[in-house]
């Protein structure tokens, strides 16, 4: 099984088996991060260009050690520095960059669509890093890794997710995979962000639910996400102390799951809002461990797009 | 010069007529039809229409020529050109220019600009309110005089009811009819394609049908209040066709339009972010095209209009949050309206009522719209059976934003006359103008 394809632009798109295999690819690359010389050769002599719109801490730093542990030249080119400012577009500032010849453009942006836009539009392989309320590949795939790590598949569990999935491309993404892995899926919140609609996203496998403790119950995994308070020019709910109440994870919502039910987000965290602290500092929560796999995933997303796995056929072939 | 359309079959349905005739006009007027065993005067020019349908010049009740103001996109010479290579000898051009059209001044410069282009008449709609700000009415008296056909704020929906109801009363007056954009801009505000599954897939924001439902409504009930003739520019949602319906079954002057991409896509083709696929009102989902598709065929929508809206390249290269609405659609409208009569929804009669006839009716174009004697030789030869591929880089606008690039299409407008000027002639039926051809009646 091979990953034949040019870009990552989202999960959708992609087959279950195509899934597996980057999902096992980030397995064998876990290794490196472990060792006392975390590097390995496979993208040596190639350059990997983090083009960031929107301020990232987390995904942007995970992005380039991930280059940097396979020994590609990583640049970080983040919007504050950009001449997007000076008023040059989207594609120009990509095409400029594609013509210092990189070998993939890891792209994360406040607009929905803006990876697909650099993707049919330019020449550079495309990873998407996140596009407005779209899809965030690489953060589904980490999610997966994760439970597959803890609970050994994905198939079959029972997953809740908790919080603002309209404005939410992890919510999206996550959908898309853990369904197509046949996970059976929860979504709760307010019908301001959890619409009714949102059941149809896929075509089985997931439920919409009104109370939070109606998708919690019996779910082996409980994913929580951040309200996105840049997102949201108008009122979704009247005050964050109202959510916090209704809407926010508290431990003892965690008896309805399963007794070993795991606990994620992808954080940055709004403590005592949509998560307590007690549930994110417990054993349950596995936070910093998903932040750990994020670094395989990318590792294994770059290995694949940016021309690893051509360096190491050509080594075959001679 | 007289001139004999001969061989063709004339659609009109004003007269009543469908059915083989021969057209004489002279001097830019009609003379007449002719029965195809009638012999023609002496010293006749011929227009041979074998196997072609000649049909009232086709009326565009909604397009946006750019000029003044922003040139780049289309002028209105240009966009003239596009009108007739589309079919369409005359095109109703919306006022949201720059300046926009709210003064008379404005409007004589539209009509003086169309008249050295010599392509398609250009019949200008005026602004409702002072620079379409939807707080102080136009000057719809002075702009009627100087020959705007209706009155809209095209693009920026009339928020308050009480400022449409004030427009509606004064206009009616004036006997210009109220285009109406129906839009609930708090219910779209940073909306960009319709809401429904497909948003919430793509994670853009959602225009929702009810924001087009509740103004379409509203508009309705203003109607009965003021008596004024509404027109509801394209309508795109099941239940402002539903409004409509009710509202045409009440007695009101309430008629609507309906645009070609409108019933020929669905919200499913933004899937891939395609700026061409962004417009105002959006692509709708399925249920809402077949309900249009309905509407086509039992009468409810009078008019197909282009909402021709043309956009630099550069302007949609943009982020989809980003790019403008529109498309352009003169050169495509006729081809997808054929699709219409292909699928049985339509028979030819109705795309030439939908097309001619009830723009004009609808505008007051009272010589248009028909092929009767003393009336301007405005004439749209059609071949039904033409197939043909859009290709975007021939396109005589200035604009390339279509999503219908690459698209087969079945029917066309194959000649356009204007005040008997044969102002395009698809290259493909040059056989029209070849003068050797007689008339049948004639051998």
């Amino acid at each position: 099984m091979n990953f034949n394809r040019k870009h990552l632009l989202g999960i959708r798109e992609l087959e279950a088996s195509e899934i597996s295999h980057l999902l096992d690819t980030a397995d064998s690359f876990r290794d490196v991060s472990k060792r006392e010389v975390k590097k390995v050769p496979a993208l040596r002599g190639r350059t990997v260009i983090n083009l960031f719109f929107e301020s990232s801490t987390r995904t942007r730093t995970s992005f380039e050690i991930a280059a940097k542990r396979l020994s590609a030249d990583a640049i970080n080119i983040s919007v504050s520095t950009s001449s997007v400012n000076k008023g040059e577009t989207l594609l120009d500032t990509a095409r400029n960059l594609e013509a210092m010849a990189p070998d993939c453009i890891v792209v994360r942006h406040a607009m929905s669509g803006a990876a697909h836009h650099l993707a049919r539009m330019g020449k550079a392989p495309i990873i998407n890093a996140g596009d407005g309320s779209h899809e965030h590949p690489t953060q589904a795939l980490l999610d997966a890794l994760t439970i597959r790590e803890y609970k050994g598949r994905i198939e079959g569990l029972k997953v809740a997710i908790i919080g603002d999935a309209l404005h939410s491309r992890v919510a999206r993404s996550n959908v898309h995979l853990l369904t197509k892995l046949n996970a059976s899926v929860s979504i709760a919140g307010p019908g301001t962000l959890v619409p009714d609609e949102f059941a149809e996203l896929v075509d089985n496998g997931l439920r919409v639910e009104r109370r939070i403790e109606d998708a919690i119950e019996g779910a082996d995994v409980v994913m929580i996400l951040r309200i996105q308070r840049e997102r949201q020019q108008e009122a979704f709910f009247p005050s964050m102390r109202e959510y916090a109440v209704h809407y926010g994870l508290r431990m003892d919502h965690l008896k309805r799951a399963a007794p070993d039910a795991i606990v994620m987000h992808p954080g940055p965290m709004n403590r005592g809002i949509e998560v307590s602290s007690e549930i994110a500092d417990s054993s349950r929560s596995l936070i910093l461990d998903q932040v750990t796999n994020g670094v395989a995933v990318r590792m294994a997303v770059l290995y694949l797009l940016a021309g690893g796995a051509r360096n190491d056929a050509d080594e075959k072939g001679h | 010069m007289k001139v004999l359309i001969a061989n063709g079959y004339v659609i009109d349905p004003v007269q009543g007529i469908n059915t083989g005739r021969n057209l004489l006009f002279e001097e830019g007027r009609i003379v007449g039809l002719l029965e195809r065993g009638e012999q023609p005067p002496e010293d006749v020019a011929v227009l041979d229409a074998t196997g072609l349908i000649v049909a009232p010049g086709f009326i565009d009740m909604h397009t946006h020529l750019r000029e003044p103001g922003a040139e780049y996109k289309e002028t209105i010479a240009s966009g003239a050109a596009a009108a007739v290579a589309g079919g369409w000898t005359s095109v109703c051009s919306m006022p949201n220019t720059d300046p926009v059209n709210d003064s008379a001044a404005v409007t004589r410069f539209i009509i003086e600009q169309a008249q050295h282009a010599q392509l398609a008449n250009v019949f200008p709609i005026g602004a409702l309110t002072k620079a379409s700000q939807g707080k102080e009415l136009a000057e719809m008296g002075e702009m009627r005089s100087a020959g705007i056909v209706a009155v809209s704020d095209d693009g920026r929906s009339v928020a308050s009811a009480g400022m449409m109801r004030r427009a509606m009363e004064y206009a009616r007056d004036f006997d210009l009819p109220v285009i109406d954009h129906c839009q609930d801009a708090t219910l779209t505000a940073g909306g960009v394609m319709h809401e429904g599954h497909w948003s919430l897939l793509l994670g853009l924001k959602g225009m929702p049908a009810a924001a087009e439902d509740v103004h379409v409504i509203r508009d309705c009930v203003l109607a009965k209040l003021t008596g004024a003739a509404v027109h509801i520019a394209h309508v795109s949602t099941r239940a402002s066709l539903e409004a409509v319906r009710r509202a045409k079954d009440a007695g009101l002057r309430v008629t609507c339009e309906v645009a070609p991409h409108h019933w020929s896509l669905t919200d499913e083709a933004v899937a891939e972010f395609d700026t061409n696929m962004k417009m105002s009102p959006p692509l709708r989902s399925r249920d809402h095209v077949e309900a249009l598709l309905a509407g086509l065929r039992d009468g409810t929508i009078d008019a197909i209009a282009t909402d021709h809206a043309p956009h630099h390249a550069d302007e949609k290269a943009l982020e989809f949050d980003e790019a403008p609405f529109g498309i352009t659609g003169l050169e495509t409208a006729i081809g997808l309206a054929f699709d219409l009569v292909q699928q049985g929804v339509i028979d030819l009669e109705r795309l030439v009522a939908l097309c001619s006839t009830n723009p004009a009716r609808i505008f007051g174009l009272q010589e248009r719209g028909r092929l009767a004697a003393g009336g301007p030789a405005d004439i749209t030869i059609l071949d039904p059976t033409c197939e043909w591929t859009f290709d975007v880089s021939s396109s005589r606008s200035k604009s390339r934003n279509t999503p219908f690039d690459g698209r087969t299409m079945t029917g066309a407008a194959v000649a356009t006359i204007v005040a008997g000027r044969v102002v395009y002639l698809n290259p493909n039926y040059t056989r029209i103008t070849d003068t050797k051809q007689r008339p049948a009646s004639a051998k």
